[in-house]
């Protein structure tokens, strides 16, 4: 697919992290001596998107991707780090810039039950961010507006009378698409949009995403843990592993020529017609409780090139070849 | 969009025999308390009507009883089918009146309370908490005596009724901010929500145009059933003589008022509003059980 790359990053997240604070109420505390706890969801991830491009982040479940999904739209802060859209910083803008830049961006949820209103019509949900940003003068701009957007996503614009409730997980998700590009958005964030459909829903909505990167020059930065749709839409890809990237690369260099050991692993657990047969290395281990993850290298109790190293020293992303790779065993050759 | 005919609440409605009945009970008699002045046959609040040589007169179809007063009269010659009709209205006025301010106090709490979270949550949930540890017609009589003592004396009759709302109403707006402060906590975190936030949405327009109708439908439940209790409340604090004045009767004062005379054999003075208020409250509260089994996803 083509993609039209300018040197400036669009967004770019410089060193971003996120801390829960998950600790028991204050008494509790008090009672039983316990310390603090804080989870690291997000624990330092940059990355940068440029324009018209799709950046996808992939990881297993808890690794902190739909975080990340947050924190790029404003909806979390920052515990430390920050995240530019456009060269701006928006937590440190006043309200009246921040609604300009916010307009700029929206996002595509995952749970295409939970994200529509369910007592809203379908025109009143389209309509909410055009009313919000004072989009569409008058009522009936507004309602040709609307039925534009649900036309342009594949509905009829007399659905816009119905409830949430009268449609499908796949036609629900359109609604979402609709309502995220009301806005006339240059950025979406879409975070496993299509996790929660049928198989054979889920590729209409990706070709739909698609068709409209190409039509309006969207920017994606698309969360999932599914790697063929990751493969289908993205042009580069981040891999998470407990709220750190691991491996950033082209999608092409990434599927053919993983470097990172979990990137490996990831890849080696996709279920293959044309391979069946193909004696596969099993992924060993769990995922770490992320309330208390390993020293050094998250991913050392399950890689097998750890070493002294890796377990006592956090590697950094660095360009090693075509891709960025945070690992210690690349950056000495041992793979 | 379907009417409400095809609804699956009319239909739940139309299947139970016992709720239709109740309906129809409960609705009668709110059309005709609050028809009074139209249907009573005499109108007890003026005082200047009243003869006290027609006092203690029995149902009409004792000995003595008088066509004239079908249902006999108090002690102080007033109608009692006028007094109870009258008084009917007293009573469902001000316990609709207190079930809308514990209503308006306890939904509005509530949201606060599970959208903010934090301080506030606990701040309001902990008040809470200490009304519930008393019962609530304590907390009316606490509520009803401080009124009271700020009020002049001379204006008490005049205000009464909206003291007894007042302290009513405060009494019962916990169970709707729980109610309402668990279903926010649930919505809070619905991905709409954040849709919303998104798009800078104010705080206040996300509880009331996004989470407040998704919390409404135990609302109305709760509120149906409060309704109930409200009435019974109002009567009980009537009966104790700090509810309406004499002069103006709710049904609780009534049955005050024949509770004296119960013994020396004036037993309709006191059986009559009795038996009304006991069919009302009984009515509102099968509509309210039949309300929550048909809200009641699990149980359809």
């Amino acid at each position: 697919m083509p993609s039209i790359r300018s040197s400036a990053d669009f967004v770019a997240a410089e060193a971003v992290a996120r801390h829960f604070d998950v600790s028991k109420p204050w008494l509790s505390r008090a009672i039983e001596q316990s310390p603090r706890v804080f989870l690291k969801a997000v624990d330092g991830v940059s990355f940068s998107v440029a324009k018209g491009e799709t950046l996808a982040l992939v990881g297993e479940s808890g690794c902190g991707k739909s975080t990340v999904a947050r924190l790029v739209v404003g909806l979390y802060r920052p515990t430390s780090g920050r995240v530019l859209f456009d060269g701006l910083d928006l937590t440190g803008l006043p309200a009246a810039e921040r609604a300009r830049s916010r307009r700029r961006m929206q996002m595509i949820f995952q749970d295409p039950y939970a994200s529509l209103n369910p007592r809203w019509r379908v025109n009143d949900i389209v309509a909410e961010p055009l009313r919000a940003f004072g989009l569409a003068k008058g009522r009936s701009e507004l309602s040709g507006r609307v039925g534009d957007l649900l036309l342009q996503v594949g509905l009829s614009p007399a659905d816009g009378e119905k409830y949430p409730h009268e449609f499908s997980g796949g036609q629900r998700q359109r609604i979402s698409i609709a309502r995220a590009l009301s806005s006339n958005p240059e950025f979406l964030v879409c975070d496993e949009p299509t996790s929660a459909l049928d198989v054979s829903v889920q590729a209409q909505i990706l070709n739909l995403m698609r068709d409209l990167q190409d039509e309006l020059g969207l920017t994606y930065l698309f969360i999932s843990h599914n790697l063929a749709a990751v493969r289908h839409i993205s042009d580069r890809v981040g891999v998470m592993y407990l709220g750190r990237i691991v491996e950033i690369a082209d999608s092409g260099t990434l599927f053919s020529a993983p470097r990172h050991p979990y990137t490996q692993m990831l890849l080696d657990a996709i279920p293959d017609l044309a391979m069946s047969g193909h004696a596969r290395e099993p992924m060993g281990g769990e995922v770490p409780n992320p309330l208390d993850p390993p020293p050094g290298c998250h991913f050392h109790p399950r890689c097998p090139f750890a070493n002294a190293r890796c377990r006592a020293e956090t590697p950094a992303l660095k360009q090693h070849g075509p891709a960025q790779t945070a690992c210690h065993a690349v950056e000495e050759g041992r793979i | 969009m379907r009417g409400w005919r095809d609804s699956d609440l009319w239909y739940s409605f139309t299947r139970s025999r016992i709720t239709v009945a109740a309906a129809a009970v409960a609705g009668t008699m709110v059309l005709a308390a609050f028809l009074a002045p139209l249907i009573a046959p005499y109108d007890p609040f003026d005082l200047a009507s009243l003869d006290l040589l027609d006092a203690h007169i029995p149902p009409v179809w004792l000995e003595d009883g008088e066509a004239r007063f079908p249902i006999g009269t108090d002690d102080q010659g007033r109608d009692l089918l006028s007094a109870i009709l009258y008084g009917a209205r007293i009573s469902i006025g001000v316990g609709i009146a207190s079930v809308l301010l514990s209503l308006f106090v306890g939904v509005g709490l509530g949201l606060v309370s599970g959208y903010a979270g934090g301080r506030i949550d606990a701040f309001i949930m902990r008040v809470a908490d200490i009304q519930l540890s008393f019962p609530a017609i304590l907390i009316a009589l606490l509520v009803n005596g401080v009124l009271r003592g700020i009020l002049p004396s001379e204006r008490q009759d005049d205000l009464a009724i909206y003291v007894l709302v007042l302290s009513i109403g405060i009494s019962g707006w916990v169970q709707y901010a729980r109610t309402v402060r668990g279903s926010a906590l649930v919505e809070k975190n619905k991905e709409y929500v954040q849709a919303a936030r998104l798009i800078g949405i104010s705080s206040a327009s996300i509880m009331l145009r996004h989470i407040l109708p998704n919390a409404m439908g135990p609302v109305l439940v709760i509120a149906t059933i409060h309704l109930a209790v409200a009435i019974i409340t109002e009567a009980t604090l009537s009966f104790l003589g700090i509810g309406v004045p004499p002069t103006e009767p709710s049904l609780g004062t009534l049955i005050r008022i024949g509770n004296d005379f119960l013994f020396s054999g004036e037993w309709w003075v006191t059986i009559f509003p009795g038996a009304a208020l006991a069919v009302l409250v009984l009515s509102v509260n099968l509509l309210g059980d039949w309300l929550r089994d048909a809200l009641n996803p699990k149980l359809r």
